[in-house]
């Protein structure tokens, strides 16, 4: 049984450490004031948005309405290559889907073999054994978000305090075609200088280079993007340093990515 | 003596309006007609945009009432944006069914609402039309306010809207 469990493991391993790239893609963005229902496919694939490689789990997915408050995913389907869920929505303003995670990566040696595991801090000291050799151990903070309001957007606030995250200037909600949106990246709840922010344009398939934006966050942790047309796009932003806040780890990676709806004109 | 009353006060009010003509805003939007098979009447807003962009004034919106398809009211994009996502509807005096095919007239009062609180400046009135199956399209005719001269200006859609005329009579 154990065997088995570890075999599961480490055939699992390869999918999350993949640097495939991870999106939530919602049905729509933007829903008139009597509300409705939006279908969300979760997935880690290259091609945006192509669900041509992985489901992305959702075991930390949250979504929280315009009041603060939880809402609960409905029909959560898992298929080999996307997961996906719906959400009712009743309340005016925007809603925040998020799949979140702070997690512990470790590699190390045992009899001679490369091993690895994942799991939360708590469950470090069961997860690796006392005599892994070559012990690499790293903090992995991940947020994957999007946004969908019904009626006016509303307010968006930092939530976690922890790792990457967005705060923005424009609303998620309210980016048009041609008009330039600002969008604030905090770490650890601060603004963040120096980030490098990748945005692409969905149909990756249908173009010869993906032609990233790249941008570089100011003093106050600021990037102003020009959306040159309509359409759905993917930003990503990630970093290493040595912050971990987990005892007896150094290393950590954090990263940010969002999907964002610009609308026509 | 009633019926003498009431003749005086018909007369003073002619005598009134004889003085002071009210200034008013029409508006003559045409729905054209399509050579489509699947043919749905269109959802229209018209509105009167500010220098800015903003609606300083909703004028008209026109969307199928039966069933709840206010659904589809954020397809009026560019209208939905600068604040019908902000507006209840249905609303008294503003809000009514989908138009079939062919002319129609609106008439706003310069003193009533909701022209009576537009603030002296550059505005256009805007007319935006989106079709189930069909496309979207807005047409902009600006104008100054307060109406000085009469006035009137045309424009035309290509596709979803047909000839738009406004009057400005002082």
């Amino acid at each position: 049984m154990k065997i088995l469990l570890v075999v599961a493991l480490t055939m699992l391993t390869p999918v999350i450490s993949q640097a495939a790239r991870p999106w939530l893609l919602p049905s729509q963005t933007v829903l008139a004031r009597s509300g409705g229902w939006v279908a969300v496919d979760a997935a880690m694939a290259d091609d945006l948005f192509s669900f041509n490689q992985g489901a992305m789990p959702l075991d930390s997915l949250a979504v929280v309405g315009p009041d603060g408050q939880p809402v609960a995913p409905q029909n959560l389907a898992k298929s080999r290559s996307r997961a996906s869920f719906d959400l009712e929505l009743r309340l005016a303003g925007t809603y925040r889907i998020a799949v979140a995670d702070d997690a512990v990566m470790a590699r190390w040696e045992e009899d001679g073999k490369p091993k690895r595991w994942r799991g939360t801090a708590a469950e470090m000291a069961t997860g690796i054994p006392a005599n892994a050799t070559k012990l690499e151990v790293e903090q992995t903070q991940r947020r994957v978000e999007t946004f969908v309001s019904v009626g006016s957007p509303s307010a968006l606030k930092a939530v976690s305090g922890s790792g990457i995250e967005l705060v923005p200037v424009q609303h998620p909600n309210d980016l048009y075609a041609h008009e330039t949106a600002k969008f604030r990246f905090l770490v650890d709840g601060k603004p963040a200088k120096d980030l490098e922010v990748e945005v692409i344009a969905g149909g990756t398939r249908y173009r010869d280079s993906p032609d990233p934006q790249t941008f570089k966050t100011n003093q106050d942790g600021e990037i102003a993007i020009t959306w040159p047309e309509a359409g759905m796009y993917w930003l990503e932003v990630s970093l290493e340093d040595e912050k971990a806040t987990v005892p007896g780890v150094k290393t950590r990676r954090a990263s940010y990515a969002a999907t964002f709806e610009v609308l026509t004109q | 003596m009633i019926r003498m009353s009431r003749v005086a006060l018909v007369l003073a009010l002619a005598a009134c309006s004889g003085a002071a003509p009210a200034a008013d805003l029409s508006l003559s939007v045409e729905i054209p007609q399509l050579p489509v098979a699947e043919y749905h009447r269109p959802y229209v807003a018209i509105w009167i945009e500010g220098a800015d962009q903003s609606i300083a004034a909703n004028l008209a919106v026109w969307y199928q009432l039966r069933g709840d398809h206010t659904k589809w009211l954020p397809d009026l994009r560019q209208w939905w944006r600068r604040g019908g996502r902000d507006l209840k509807v249905p609303a008294d005096g503003l809000t009514g069914a989908t138009r079939p095919v062919g002319q129609h007239l609106l008439k706003f009062d310069a003193a009533q609402a909701p022209l009576a609180a537009l603030k002296p400046g550059q505005y256009a009135v805007v007319v935006e039309a989106v079709r189930e199956v069909g496309g979207r399209e807005a047409v902009r005719i600006p104008f100054e306010w307060p109406i000085k001269a009469a006035k009137r200006e045309t424009s035309k859609g290509s596709k979803e809207l047909g000839a738009v005329a406004l009057s400005l009579n002082p």
